[in-house]
């Protein structure tokens, strides 16, 4: 009862019109910055610190401000994703592969509150998570070596096979791409650069952000542009909206969907080493494995849309945790964060919990309220965000390519990325011409370093022995959890294909 | 600007005086502007967002100093654009640590040298600490040395720079000084970011820890870790008084990580001069006392040409360790 008490005076400190002021503006805010292109949480933060403090705000309104924005953010990276086809910012990337497809079938509306739903479920379970266990958490996160990081990466490689893609070759080809152009940059573990050739713009690798909005957003312009030279009609598309609220047998068909992922999400987002984009993606993958009997996942299942959204919604609460209880930053908007506690005088760490109470308690409470705002706000105005499908394309691609080069520019303040989105964007271009998924190449970019760099911690540190490995519980547990979900659907497709195949003599239908 | 009647006459008649040459000089910059050559998060934009906040809160500048993240190549883009684009602006400082003058010496930022810009002030310094788990048999730097010696296999060493960067030479530099012949065996784990290198202190997967006060001070008061030594030449004030330094277990090791500001290599001398003395003003109030305190920053007060030849002994005295443990030619 005590951390009731606890939180019944958070929300005391919370529940102050300023407060719930700030935390309106701030969902706003995160919500737009989430959907444009380019804009991720972790700019939008750290775009909106210059303004926490010129209005001279204390440690617990400043932190309000900047989680609705960080919560918002990660609400709103759904919009253009199911919209446009086009991720918001990096977490939201699976929810492409089946948002975008209800779109194009009319069921945009459903798309977007459903997914407003599965963020509302994912990130209302993390927040309790982050109360009632933070502590116990932390304990997780230390279960977790360099050897276990990497067979949790290499469990995420290989249950990919069932992203994205009918063709298993394209997806490995199209994985085995984004990790080569992970190779590129300084190698931590040696400290030489690689691939770099001489490029300083090079050292640090190459940034997420700019990958994904050359790849997802660039080449659609690309693409609009070359069918409209063959096709005066390309305009002319006719889009149904459909109807804006999911129907209950829907959503009951989700719940159990939501609440898996909201679990994996947030155990995700706990490891300091995986974070957000990891969550949504496992989250994705694993419930495919598990729910997908009728291969529906990738065109445009409800389960599709809700399964990431939920798990990536989970991670960022479960990112709360290592930062808040070891002052480890569990992504890249709670780095931001970190360094706003800092900058107030709060150092976070194991006695944050003791130490500044009132600023924690405050905080969790005001997650809460961004949280039924953000739901609240989201679910009315499906019907406003609908309306961009009624731009015509030939307003819309230009928007697009604009705000993709001032988002990229805005990030980096450097020319040099506008050039590599560009290339990234040609590279797109050619990728979908050949049918090959762009969604793996960005997981490959994303998770190859750390994969990387983790399989070869281990192994220094066990002077080059490669059975470190599989050397804890932990470990092997996650690599025979890796290998059912690589091997299984291999005997179990070969079944079900053969099926198919029977009964499309049959019938004479379902031509792949 | 509005004294305290307790101040002292004479430095009410020095600050005014100070106030006199800078509005003689007439220089007060139009738009400050601060470039932290890394992400939103890291120690660079914590310098920028902190120093520009005070500088406004002091009322040492007009306008809000406008904090711009121009990442990539550990500071070297940003020190490019510096030098090839910026070089002339008169409103614009960098962040800088020891991490930006360990890339100088070893040739990181390809084509760029320390001289082609002016630097600033220093704003303080993080000492470097070894430290290992609570429940770590090891007590004493000495024995830590001493196991590294014998066999260099049976002890890992975490930090959050990369191979080669400052959290890896600080543990060679002591390894040296305790008569470890060749460094280069000296087991190091990169990982990204002090924080990420406690976590696998605590986790048991490496033996030791090699980082700065700042990131090591949590995990200190809770009593998670034990810190072996901190890199200082005395025992540092106030709450860090309980860490043995390494000279006082006879590894005569220091290993400061300043943090402060350059300026573009054109920048006119008014302009110049005028920063210099608003970031020693700013270091001089009681405000900033109590940041450097809050972060565990110890007191490190080099400005104009003073910091300029700290600069250029530093990177010197990298380059040859640098050099002497094989990281470079």
């Amino acid at each position: 009862m005590d951390m009731l008490a606890s939180l019944g005076d958070g929300f005391a400190i919370a529940l102050t019109w300023q407060n719930i002021g700030l935390a309106l503006l701030g969902c706003f805010l995160g919500t737009v910055m989430g959907a444009l292109p380019g804009l991720g949480p972790s700019n939008g933060v750290a775009i909106l610190i210059p303004l926490a403090f010129t209005l001279g705000l204390g440690a617990t309104p400043s932190l309000i401000l900047l989680t609705s924005v960080y919560y918002g953010a990660m609400y709103g990276g759904r919009i253009s994703s199911i919209l446009l086809g086009i991720p918001g910012d990096e977490p939201a990337m699976m929810t492409v592969l089946d948002g975008y497809p209800m779109a194009k079938k009319g069921r945009a509306g459903e798309a977007l509150s459903l997914s407003g739903i599965a963020s509302f479920v994912g990130a209302f379970f993390a927040t309790w998570g982050l109360i009632l266990l933070a502590p116990q958490l932390v304990k997780i996160a230390l279960l977790f070596g360099p050897a276990e990081y990497f067979a949790l990466f290499a469990l995420a490689f290989m249950t990919l096979g069932g992203v994205s893609s009918t063709n298993q070759a394209k997806s490995a080809f199209a994985a085995a791409l984004g990790l080569g152009l992970a190779m590129i940059g300084v190698d931590t573990q040696t400290g030489v650069p690689r691939f770099t050739f001489g490029e300083v713009h090079l050292y640090d690798g190459l940034d997420f952000l700019v990958a994904i909005v050359g790849l997802f957003a660039l080449s659609e312009v690309l693409i609009f542009l070359e069918e409209r030279h063959g096709n005066a009609d390309a305009d002319g598309k006719k889009i149904v909206v459909g109807r804006l609220t999911p129907s209950w047998s829907m959503l009951k068909s989700c719940t159990p969907t939501m609440l898996r992922t909201s679990l994996l999400g947030f155990i995700a987002g706990v490891l300091p080493g995986a974070g957000a984009s990891l969550g949504s993606f496992i989250s994705y993958s694993m419930e495919k494995r598990l729910v997908d009997k009728e291969n529906t996942f990738g065109t445009g299942d409800p389960r599709g849309v809700a399964a990431p959204e939920a798990g990536n919604n989970a991670a960022a609460g479960g990112a709360l945790v290592p930062m808040l209880a070891l002052g480890v930053p569990g992504s890249g908007t709670t780095a931001v964060l970190l360094a706003v506690l800092l900058s107030l005088n709060i150092t976070p760490g194991p006695l944050l919990f003791t130490q500044n109470p009132d600023v924690v308690w405050g905080l969790i409470a005001a997650l809460f309220i961004a949280n039924f705002m953000l739901l609240a706000m989201n679910i009315p105005m499906v019907g406003l965000f609908t309306r961009v499908l009624m731009i015509p394309p030939k307003v819309l691609m230009p928007l697009v390519a604009m705000v993709s080069f001032v988002g990229i520019y805005g990030i980096s303040g450097s020319s040099f990325d506008l050039l590599v989105m560009i290339g990234f964007g040609v590279m797109g271009w050619g990728l979908r011409k050949l049918d090959v998924p762009l969604v793996p190449i960005i997981l490959g970019t994303l998770l190859g370093n750390a994969m990387e760099n983790n399989l070869r911690r281990a192994v220094t540190i066990d002077n080059g022995n490669w059975f470190t490995l599989i050397d804890s519980p932990l470990s092997i547990a996650l690599w025979a959890i890796a290998i059912i979900g690589f091997v299984l659907p291999l005997i179990i497709g070969a079944r079900v294909k053969s099926r198919m195949h029977a009964r499309k003599d049959e019938e004479g239908a379902l031509s792949d | 600007m509005i004294f305290k009647a307790s101040r002292l006459t004479l430095a009410a008649a020095l600050l005014s005086a100070s106030a006199l040459t800078v509005a003689a000089q007439g220089y007060t910059p139009e738009n400050p502007e601060c470039i932290a050559p890394a992400n939103p998060g890291g120690g660079w934009d914590f310098t920028c967002r902190q120093v520009g906040k005070l500088l406004q809160d002091e009322g040492l500048i007009g306008k809000t100093m406008q904090v711009v993240n121009l990442a990539g190549g550990g500071g070297g883009v940003a020190f490019a654009e510096v030098v090839n684009k910026r070089a002339d602006d008169n409103d614009l400082v960098v962040a800088a640590s020891s991490a930006t003058a360990t890339r100088l010496a070893q040739g990181a930022y390809p084509g760029n040298t320390m001289e082609q810009v002016r630097w600033l002030a220093s704003i303080g310094a993080d000492y470097g600490v070894i430290a290992v788990a609570a429940d770590s048999p090891i007590q004493t730097l000495p024995e830590l040395l001493d196991m590294i010696k014998a066999d260099p296999t049976s002890v890992s060493v975490a930090g959050g720079s990369a191979v080669g960067g400052w959290d890896h030479l600080k543990v060679l530099i002591a390894a040296k000084a305790a008569g470890v012949e060749d460094v280069r065996r000296v087991k190091y784990i990169a990982f990204d970011g002090g924080g990420e290198a406690v976590t696998q202190l605590l986790a048991g997967s490496v033996q030791a820890f090699t980082g700065d006060i700042s990131e090591a001070k949590g995990f200190v008061d809770s009593g998670d870790i034990k810190v072996l030594a901190v890199l200082s030449p005395e025992r540092l004030d106030g709450e860090f008084e309980s860490f043995p330094t390494a000279r006082e277990q006879g590894v005569d090791a220091i290993g400061a990580n300043w943090r402060g500001f350059y300026a573009p290599g054109n920048m006119s001398d008014a302009a110049y001069d005028a920063w210099v003395s608003r970031i020693g003003d700013l270091y001089a109030s009681d405000a900033w006392k109590e940041t450097m305190a809050a972060n565990g920053l110890a007191p490190l007060d080099l400005q104009g040409d003073a910091f300029q030849s700290f600069v250029k002994d530093s990177v010197a005295e990298i380059r040859s360790i640098s050099q002497e443990i094989g990281i470079i030619k």
